[in-house]
């Protein structure tokens, strides 16, 4: 039987650092390879649609004729596939998480 | 003997971040009976397959539980491709195998920090998800979520893990192991932990078998049994044992889970030491007919996947067992006869995922 066994632990992180940051004030490190924001690369778009259809979430929008591309980004899960899909690659998930949103708005590129 | 009271225990309650409600019998102090009562957040996703194709399911799939997400998606791709009759490359295997085993050890933290909150060790609960985020970052780094892993899909897995970011994970794993051990030393040895668990929520060998608990509930009442002994994913390649200890109580549901932690770690490096080189993925093409049930272990137990595919790119069935939802009867049998304030530390002793259960 051992009384107080986590002595050793708290006194080793009484005179350490705090492993926490202060998110905002501090920006989080961010970990290359995770799945973030979905960008888009314009200019090399051809517009087939592909990423729309498989979108699970219905997220994108490709308007053929006005060549625009059009995303909801509450919607968007970030899960990769239309990255995958893009025969073009012009898309890519960015390892930022993006800024806050007010509105429900689709962004067009 | 007092008269008989019924406390409500939830949906709401500090010591559950899900809502699960059960009506608790006191006479006095004790309990003598418990009620539960499920469905606060039905979610109606065997519906779902309806309108998601086979292929979009598994990222509703892994949404299932935030916890066991991984585990969720690859038991149904493992359904779908036996159905299929897809045979997957042996590297994603070992990938599924890694990832499966990284997302144990997360789930095991958790629930030891959830633990050491409920009986009131704070500083405990703080240190082991500390822990549990050095964890969360190796999933982040080599498949892009820390919480849903995207990484697996009907064919292969999504990602690969280069040789020298295993050498990496493997590097990290062997720190993490190390802060584990002085974690679950406090969880083993210390006194304030052992009164609250020693002896607390008996279940017996044959009561965890007549009542169907699964996971760490059924081996920590001596039942040495683990789906991981089908051999599926690249189990069958790596050398395990299932842990089971004898006692049935609360501590020994505790002990099997603070050894499983380890396990895991042994499982990983043996996997990243066997895997073989080549392909991640094969390319699916064609719709499932046929149906079939797909069993995986979970870190809560086992997980029960009926899939029925009529030859179109949507099933037409679909049912998700899951652990806790056959952990609810042993768990009713424990708290029959506990004293009130040990309900919460039962509760979590069976580590109950309500979003899973539910679904």
């Amino acid at each position: 039987m051992a009384f107080f066994q986590m002595k050793k632990m708290i006194l080793a992180w009484t005179f350490r650092k705090p492993i926490t940051t202060k998110y905002p004030f501090e920006p989080r490190k961010i970990c290359p390879g995770s799945r973030g924001r979905l960008d888009i690369k314009i200019s090399d778009c051809i517009f087939c649609t592909l990423c729309a259809k498989r979108c699970p979430t219905q997220a994108l929008d490709v308007d053929r004729e006005n060549k625009k591309w059009h995303i909801d980004r509450l919607r968007c899960i970030s899960c990769g596939y239309c990255v995958e899909v893009c025969p073009k690659k012009c898309l890519n998930l960015t390892g930022d998480h993006g800024i806050p949103t007010v509105t429900k708005d689709m962004e067009t590129f | 003997m007092g008269t008989r009271t019924i406390i409500p225990f939830g949906p709401q309650h500090p010591v559950l971040p899900e809502p699960i409600h059960i009506d608790l019998v006191v006479e006095d102090e004790k309990v003598v009976e418990a009620v539960p009562s499920i469905g606060f957040i039905h979610r109606g996703l065997e519906k779902l397959v309806e309108k998601k194709d086979y292929i979009e399911y598994v990222y509703v799939a892994e949404r299932i539980c935030g916890i066991c997400s991984f585990i969720h998606g690859q038991t149904y791709c493992q359904g779908i491709e036996e159905i299929m009759k897809i045979e997957i490359p042996t590297r994603a295997k070992y990938l599924r195998t890694i990832w499966g085993e990284l997302s144990r050890i997360h789930s095991h933290l958790l629930w030891a920090g959830l633990m050491a909150d409920a009986f009131g060790f704070e500083s405990l609960f703080m240190h082991t998800w500390r822990v549990r985020e050095q964890v969360l970052d190796l999933i982040e780094a080599t498949t892009g979520g820390r919480v849903i892993f995207g990484s697996c899909k009907v064919g292969g897995a999504r990602r690969d893990i280069p040789p020298e970011q295993m050498a990496w994970l493997l590097k990290e794993l062997e720190v993490i192991e190390k802060e584990m051990r002085l974690i679950v030393d406090i969880f083993m040895n210390d006194n304030s932990v052992k009164h609250r668990l020693c002896g607390v929520g008996v279940i017996s060998r044959e009561d965890a078998i007549l009542l169907g608990a699964v996971g760490p509930t059924l081996r920590g009442s001596g039942v040495a049994d683990d789906m991981r002994l089908l051999k599926y994913a690249a189990f069958g390649e790596l050398d395990f044992e299932p842990i089971s200890k004898t006692d049935g109580d609360s501590y020994s549901r505790c002990a099997v889970r603070c050894s499983e932690l380890f396990q895991s770690v042994d499982l990983i490096r043996q996997a990243a030491a066997k895997m073989p080189a080549g392909e991640i993925a094969v390319k699916v093409t064609g719709n499932p007919d046929g149906e079939f049930f797909s069993r995986v272990e979970q870190p809560r137990g086992e997980v029960v996947y009926y899939i029925k595919g009529n030859g179109t790119k949507n099933l037409t069935r679909f049912r998700a067992r899951t652990p806790t939802f056959a952990n609810v009867p042993p768990l009713v049998k424990m708290l029959a006869g506990c004293e009130l304030a040990d309900v919460p530390v039962l509760v979590l002793t069976i580590d109950p995922c309500i979003s899973c259960t539910e679904r």
